[in-house]
Formats: C-alpha cells, structure tokens, sequence
C-alpha cells in the first residue's frame, strides 16, 4: 500500500535554496510538497514521521554517478545503485554518458529512465555525449539529445580530438542553450600517468602527471568559452591553480561552474602510499595545498557542488599491481557523510554544505529539484546529525565495494528517504 | 645463573697433549704415515692448531664453517661472523683427522662430514674431540676423546678463548 | 613507509625481499655479512661448488618483463644453495592472452614453491604479488616498473664496503636517468639506511623525478661539478627510449654532458670507484678506457651479485622454516 499522505514533524527543515533553517513541519500528498508549517485545513496524514533531533532537507542532487548500465551489469545495475542512492539520501542521480553503448541517442536515454523508474528508487537523468561514441571526433545529436531531456553534453573523462574539434562541439552546443560538462585534461601532458606528480610517485616510482595537465586544459576550455560563448561546467576539479584560474575568468564575466568530488576533499596524494588501488582515483588525490583550496573554494561557494564521482567497480578491478587497477571510488554512500565532516571540521556550515548537495547541483544542471516549495516533488531526505555510524562492507548497498572509507567512522546518517512522494528508504526497516 | 669455570688453561693444554699421543698411537696401528687435520669453527680449531704443531703435519691446517651445512640454520642463523671454510690441500684420497671441541647430539660432526665430502672424498675420517658428552641423537662415535665428564642434567660445557683457553659450564639461559 | 605489507616476520628475520623501504640498518648489514660468507664459496677449491642449505626447496622465477642476464644470476644463486628453479617467461605466454596477475598466480601455487623471483613492468607487482600469494611462499622482487632493485643495490653496497670499508664519511654520486631507474631508487634508500654522509644525483631536469630531494639526495645538474670528491660514482644505463620520448636529443649530447672519462674522473677522488648495473653502454655512459680502468669495479659487481642473491635468498627461506617449526610446538 503506498501512502499518499504523509506528515514530517518536528524536524529542523535546512532549504538553502529558500534560505529555510528552522524547526517546522512539511506535509505530503500525492508526491507533491503541500505545505510547509501548519498543516492545510482538511489534510489528515496517513502517515507521520517523527522527525525530531533530525535534519530534514531536500533529497541530495549527485550530479555524476555512474550506474554502469547498460553495458557493464557486471559492475553495477541501475536498480542497485538506486537503491543504493535512496539509502544515501539521493534522489537526483545525473548519469554520465560513458556507458554501453554510449548514451549518444534517445534510445538510450529513454532505456535508462525506464530501468530507473522500474526500480522506483530515484531519479536518474543523463548528460549525454557531445561525440558521436565518444569518439571526440564528430558531434554527436546533441539537439535532439536535448530535447529528449539530457542535462547537458559532455564527453566523459575521455578526451576531444583536438582543440579545433572542441571549438565546434562548444559553438555548436551554444546554439542550443545546451550546458557543456568537460573534464579538463589535456592528454599529452596525461601521458600515461596514474597518479600526480609529486613526491609519492617520486619515491614509489610510479608514472605521474603533473598538475599542467589540468591548468593547462582549463586555460584552454576557459578561452573557448569565452570565444564561443558556450556555458561551461568543470567537472571533478583537482588543483588550487584550476580554482584560481576559473574564479578569474568569472569575475571578467564568462559562464563557468564547477564542481569536486567529495573524496578529493578529505584524500590526498599521500593516501596512496603503498600502493593503494583504493585510492586509485581519476583526477588523482593531488597534495594537500591542493585539498585545503578546494575545501576553501567550496565553503565561499566558487564552487557550487559536491558531488559522488560513483564509480563502483567489480573486486577484480582493483586487484591488480596499481598501474593496472581501474581508477574510482563507490562513492554514493559517503557523499552526505564526508560532505558533513566538512561541518565538523568547521570548514562550513551546515545549510551551506547542504546547499552544495541541493540547490548548489540543481542550478548547475537546470534542475527545479533539490528544493522544498509547495508543489514541488517530495524529494526530502532526513538524517540523524548525532548518529556515530563505521562504514563496512556489510552495510555498503552498492554493488561496487571499492572504497577507501571502508572502517572511516562516520558522524550523520540517513534515516529516511523520500522519493516522489514515497518512502524509498528507512533505517528501521533495514534488514 | 653464571657459568662456572670447569678446567683452567693448563689443564687443558695437558688434556690436548693426551689426545695427541692418542692420536699418535691410533695412526700407527692404522698404518697411516700423512694425515692432514681439519677443525671446526671455533673451538675446534683451537684444539686442533695444538694437536696440529703436536703431530708435525706438514699441510697447514684446514678450517671448517659447517653454517651451510646445519640442519637447523633457520634457528641460528648464517652466523656470518664466523670465518669461512678453508681447506688448503686436496681432500682426495687423504686422512682425515676431524678435531672438535664438543661432541653431543652429533649434528655437528654430521654437517662436518658432508661439507669435508663435497670437497671430495676421503680415503678415512678419524674424529678427535676434546669433550665428549651424553646426547647424542645421531649414530656418531669419536675415536680420540680428551675427556668425558659427568655433568648435572641439562648443564652445557663449552669452550671459551682462544687466549686462555677455558671449559666452562653451566645451566642455558 | 610500505604499510600492510611486511618485509619481515614478528622476530625480525626477513620472508620477502621487496625494497629497501623500510627495512633497518641493522638487518641490511646482515644481508651483507651473510653475502660476504658466501662470496668465498667460489674460491674454496671445493669439488662440489654448491652448498645444500636449499636442498629440496623449489623457487620459481616469474618473469613478466624479459632479462636473461638477471634471470641467471638468480638461477645460479638458486642452485649453489641446492634448490631446484623452475623458469618462467610469462612475458610470451599467459598474460599476453589476457589472463589477469592474480589467476596468473593462483594457478602457479597449485604447482607447489616455496619462493617467487619476480620482475615485472608495473611499479608495486611484487608488493601485490607477495599480498596476494600462499602465506608459505617468500617474494623476491627483481625489479618492479621503476619503483626498487632491491638485491641490484644490496650487491652494490657489498661492492661499495668491500672497496671502502665503513659507509659513514662516504660521497656517492649517481648519473643518468633517476626518474626511470628503479636501481636508483633502490640505492638511495640503501646508502641513506646505511648511513653515508652525502648522495647525490647528476642529470638533466627531463631524467629526474619530481621534487627529487624528497628522496633525500642533493641535485647536480653538471657532472664535474655533482663528481667532485667523491668517493663511489653509479652510471645508470640510458635507455634508447629517451631518446624517443623527447627526454635527451641524443647519445652524443649525453656523453658530453655526463659521459665518463679518465679526464672527468680526475675531479673525484683519487681513489675512487666506478660502478654500473650493466650492461653498459660504451661511449654513452663511460668510455672503455674507464670501463676497463682502474676505479672500475663492475666486473665485482657481478659475481657479489649471485653471493647478495644466495644470502637473501637463504635467509628468507630460513625465516620460513621457523615459522613451521612454531606452528608445530
């Protein structure tokens, strides 16, 4: 029986996106917000949610996780990453095109929401790709792909041919008001590198690539932006000198956004010692100059989001001497823990972290999610901000066990999730 | 408890005489007119530099290391700091006078004859021992023994020098 | 710090041999004493050339990167200590078809070893090797991607005190391609650990790693200057790759700049010594005048190489049969 009307009370309502920080209530009905405070006359909950001590808060916004389907079930499915998701508290997951085959059609697209929404756990939207197969030669549909419903375009992690090539993509892209999502990297400099250049490699001996690889490609998207007028996201950055530089280019006016993974702001390159296939991540932990302006850049809100970077891998994946293991983390179900360490470790408030979950996110993709107006779908998480919890692998939903906060000790944990209304995840009843 | 001092220097030195004319006796019965003399490290050599100045061999004397040959190196380590083995004539066909400074289980004497073998093959071995002691734990007999002493059980005897040569004994640590 | 993955077992006693990283002062000079002992097997005059403390023991070279000269000196070693090799070249065969490391593995440890002699193209396969392998066997890296040699700089450093005696006022310079030489790495760690007074290394910026004073050396980038009273000096090879991969523009350009000569070697000390991993490249390295000269002592470098390899291999299969003898009490 699914329950259409349901109460939360008691709990402290954070929406940066309504500068909301208070104690209220919020009522549901038929997969909408109703209202907010005072329950309307006539509304009697069929269900009510208790949620005092807690946070309730939009349901978090991932703007890159990878479900691995279709093509690579073997790594994870849409229906146990979503599942996995709801228990996170995220009911907003933007998958990126890197699948099998490529999400360079409609027809992709519509298999994957399709797969979500037979799952009924969250939402998943795509960006799609800005080449054909990602090949970074031609262009891909992106029109069509748009109006199909993509968030954007973006070429994965896998680079453009060239800088001509990227010029097209972002002209043509502009045309159409289409957001382009770019990993910067520039793959000569990338060489055949693993991990930054610094003084791990260095003493492990392992091929490095120096931090130029990311500075020198963010100069070159920045000036094609700019002389395309393409509005431009920066995904997953890794270096204090690509902050720099982008804020800059903001302040003289050019369209940027950008984003982090949320282990870049706790890791470092000094994490990989020994070999750690764990912490084999792409863009590489870098150093903890590195770490500490990314942390800055977020807490000042230069950069808007905070996202998972989900990359859950089959155990053979990272079973290999480190040069040969495949870089990610599976990363959904630390995204809301780590972001809330920041807090703890007084790098920001709490409503701005969560900004970075929700509004942050739903600006960048163009999103009326992640927010807690009347009539607005009832995403809403609710956690425990006391609740002490130790990540392991029994308690990981994911299909993709490699993470290196395995046995971290967590402060802050999801009790319940809503999704469109229903109640996709709760603590209690978790077997 | 301290190990105590069981025989000074000139006694020692007397025993060794013994055991040389011992010695002397046992060739002639055997007919063996050049025998050549190898001791084991540590104490063994020092008994056997005697014996050798003793019966007037003319080869030098050849040293054994056994380290390699142990059956039970991984206990006690390669023992590095244990001169090498050094046998300066042809093992071929030769007499063999083997001199030690203890004989117990027998382990040693055992390592010692398979390492003397893979320089090449003797025409006989004689085993000459300084201190003969209960234990053994191998089929090993010494022609020539310089002393068998009784000793409380589990109490060890060793000996100690090379300048002055002592026997001492007492309990294992 | 290598963590998770030790080197020695709780007394101490060495069961993998897998970098200098790590391992303290005191258990490298054991390796060197026990090397020095075993050097004066081959001039013993013994009919039987080997010694039978290995005798039934099986040790496996896995070679996934192919090296003859290396793969010999450790057959050799393997068999003076009585063990039986077995050799395996999986550079042609198994991987090559797409089998992982790890099945690469397991279906060798049904063929009963005690020991995997292991040189690979990937910096950290013999750490992931030892993590992933039988408890009861031992793992010898030979060389792993650049990251360690670690038995090339311990027949090095048995060179070095044969030559010099005591390591603590000693100079040593190493030339050419640190950024790529797992050697050199190993090196550095192994003089640091054992206490010399200064290590330098000499080479143009493209052939050096990344902040390499982290490494704790001093950086030269002009030879005469890096050579300079010294007392050992380490040629590395140059691979032809750099030459490719726009590192150097030529041999010529090297040897000028950081080629041995009798004349540059004036500039160290008088008694100096010259050594190299071999095999050398003359005319890019060094000349044969100095190759062949007086300070060079490479042709020691490889017969202390089988004596540094039986010493290592013997005490980690030693170390092995302690632990069985506790299990058993």
């Amino acid at each position: 029986m699914t329950v259409t009307s349901i109460s939360i009370v008691n709990g402290r309502l954070i929406d940066p996106a309504n500068n909301i920080d208070e104690v209220t209530d919020i009522h549901i009905s038929q997969g909408e917000i109703l209202a907010i405070g005072e329950k309307p006359s006539g509304f009697e909950a069929a269900q009510i949610i208790d949620a005092s001590d807690k946070v309730v808060c939009p349901g978090l916004i991932d703007l890159s996780a990878r479900l691995r389907e279709p093509g690579l079930e073997y790594k994870a499915t849409i229906g146990s990453e979503t599942r996995a998701a709801a228990k996170a508290g995220i009911t907003t997951l933007i998958c990126p095109p890197d699948t099998d085959p490529v999400i360079d059609s409609p027809a992709v697209m519509e298999l994957i929401r399709r797969k979500a929404k037979q799952s009924g756990y969250a939402r998943v939207l795509c960006t799609a790709a800005i080449s054909k197969k990602l090949e970074g030669k031609e262009l891909s549909e992106m029109a069509e792909l748009a109006e199909a419903g993509c968030v954007g375009v973006s070429n994965a992690y896998k680079p453009l041919g060239n800088t001509l090539i990227e010029r097209r993509a972002l002209e043509y892209a502009s045309t159409f008001g289409i957001k382009v999502f770019l990993k910067a990297e520039d793959r000569h400099l990338r060489n055949d590198g693993c991990i930054h250049e610094g003084i791990i490699a260095s003493r492990l001996g392992l091929p490095g690539f120096p931090e130029a690889a990311e500075t020198v490609a963010v100069a070159r998207d920045i000036t094609l932006a700019e002389s395309t007028g393409a509005s431009l996201h920066f995904q997953r950055l890794s270096t204090a000198k690509s902050v720099n530089k982008i804020n800059r280019a903001r302040h003289d006016g050019i369209a940027l956004s950008m984003d982090v993974a949320a282990h870049q702001l706790h890791l470092t390159e000094m994490d990989t010692d020994g070999f750690n296939t764990a912490c084999h991540v792409d863009p590489p932990l870098r150093t903890l100059r590195d770490r500490e302006a990314l942390r800055q850049a977020v807490a000042k809100g230069d950069i808007q989001a905070i996202c998972s970077d989900h990359q859950p891998h089959e155990p053979d994946a990272k079973e290999h001497p480190f040069p040969d293991s495949e870089p990610g983390i599976s990363a959904l179900e630390t995204l809301l823990p780590l972001t809330l360490k920041l807090v703890q470790e007084k790098v920001m408030s709490l409503p701005d972290a969560l900004h970075r979950l929700t509004a942050g996110p739903a600006e960048i993709a163009g999103l009326p999610y992640g927010r807690l107006n009347a009539g607005s779908s009832a995403d809403i998480c609710i956690f425990d901000p006391q609740a002490h919890w130790i990540l392991n692998e029994d308690n990981l939903l994911s299909q993709g066990k490699n993470t290196p906060f395995i046995n971290w000790e967590f402060t802050g944990q999801v009790t319940h999730t809503l999704f469109e209304g229903r109640i996709t995840y709760s603590l209690d009843n978790e077997s | 408890m301290k190990p105590t001092e069981f025989m000074q220097e000139q006694a020692i030195v007397d025993l060794i005489d013994g055991m040389a004319t011992e010695l002397k006796t046992r060739l002639q019965q055997s007919q063996i007119t050049d025998p050549v003399m190898i001791g084991i490290h540590t104490g063994g050599v020092w008994v056997a530099k005697q014996l050798h100045h003793n019966l007037q061999i003319a080869e030098e004397l050849g040293t054994l290391n056994i380290s390699f040959y142990r059956d039970d190196f991984s206990r006690i380590g390669l023992n590095p700091q244990v001169e090498p083995s050094n046998i300066p004539f042809q093992v071929e066909n030769r007499h063999i006078i083997l001199v030690d400074d203890v004989l117990q289980t027998g382990r040693t004497i055992r390592a010692a004859m398979n390492e003397i073998f893979d320089f090449g093959r003797p025409a006989s071995i004689i085993l000459a021992t300084l201190i003969e002691k209960d234990g053994r734990e191998l089929p090993i007999v010494a022609d020539v023994v310089g002393m068998k002493p009784t000793l409380k059980e589990g109490d060890y005897i060793s000996l100690t020098g090379p300048s002055p040569l002592t026997l001492v004994i007492g309990k294992p640590s | 710090m290598m963590k998770g993955n030790r080197q020695t077992n709780s007394k101490g006693q060495l069961k993998h041999f897998l970098s200098i990283d790590g391992l303290k002062r005191d258990l490298l000079v054991e390796i060197l004493d026990n090397a020095q002992s075993f050097t004066s097997l081959a001039t013993q005059g013994r009919s039987v050339k080997k010694v039978p403390l290995l005798r039934g023991k099986t040790i496996t070279n896995l070679f996934f990167e192919n090296s003859t000269r290396t793969r010999t000196t450790f057959e050799l070693a393997a068999k003076r200590l009585s063990a039986d090799v077995l050799n395996l070249n999986i550079s042609t065969s198994a991987t090559s078809k797409g089998e992982s490391l790890l099945d690469t593995l397991h279906n060798l440890e049904a063929m009963y070893c005690d020991m995997f002699v292991v040189r690979h193209a990937s910096s950290g396969a013999a750490h992931f090797i030892a993590k992933h392998c039988a408890p009861h066997i031992s793992v010898i890296n030979a060389g792993d991607g650049s990251h360690s040699h670690p038995t090339q700089a311990m027949l090095d450093m048995l060179t070095i005190r044969q030559h010099k005696g005591d390591f603590t006022p000693l100079r040593v310079a190493i030339v050419g391609d640190i950024l790529h030489s797992r050697v050199a790495r190993s090196q550095i760690l192994a003089l640091n650990t054992l206490g010399v007074s200064e290590v330098r290394v000499i080479g143009p910026r493209t052939l050096l790693p990344y902040d390499a004073r982290s490494l704790g050396v001093h950086v030269y980038h002009d030879l005469i200057a890096g050579i300079s009273d010294v007392d050992v000096i380490i040629m590395l090879r140059l691979q032809k790759e750099r030459m490719s991969g726009a590192l150097l523009p030529s041999e010529a350009e090297y040897f000028n700049l950081y080629g041995l000569t009798e004349e540059k070697l004036q500039h160290a000390k008088d008694d100096v010594i010259v050594m190299h991993p071999g095999p050398i490249n003359r005319g890019v390295e060094m000349d044969s005048a100095v190759a062949d000269g007086e300070h060079s002592v490479i042709l020691e470098q490889v017969s202390n190489g089988i004596a540094v390899r039986m010493a290592i291999m013997s005490m980690c299969l030693g170390a092995q049969q302690d632990i069985d003898l506790e299990v058993s009490a």
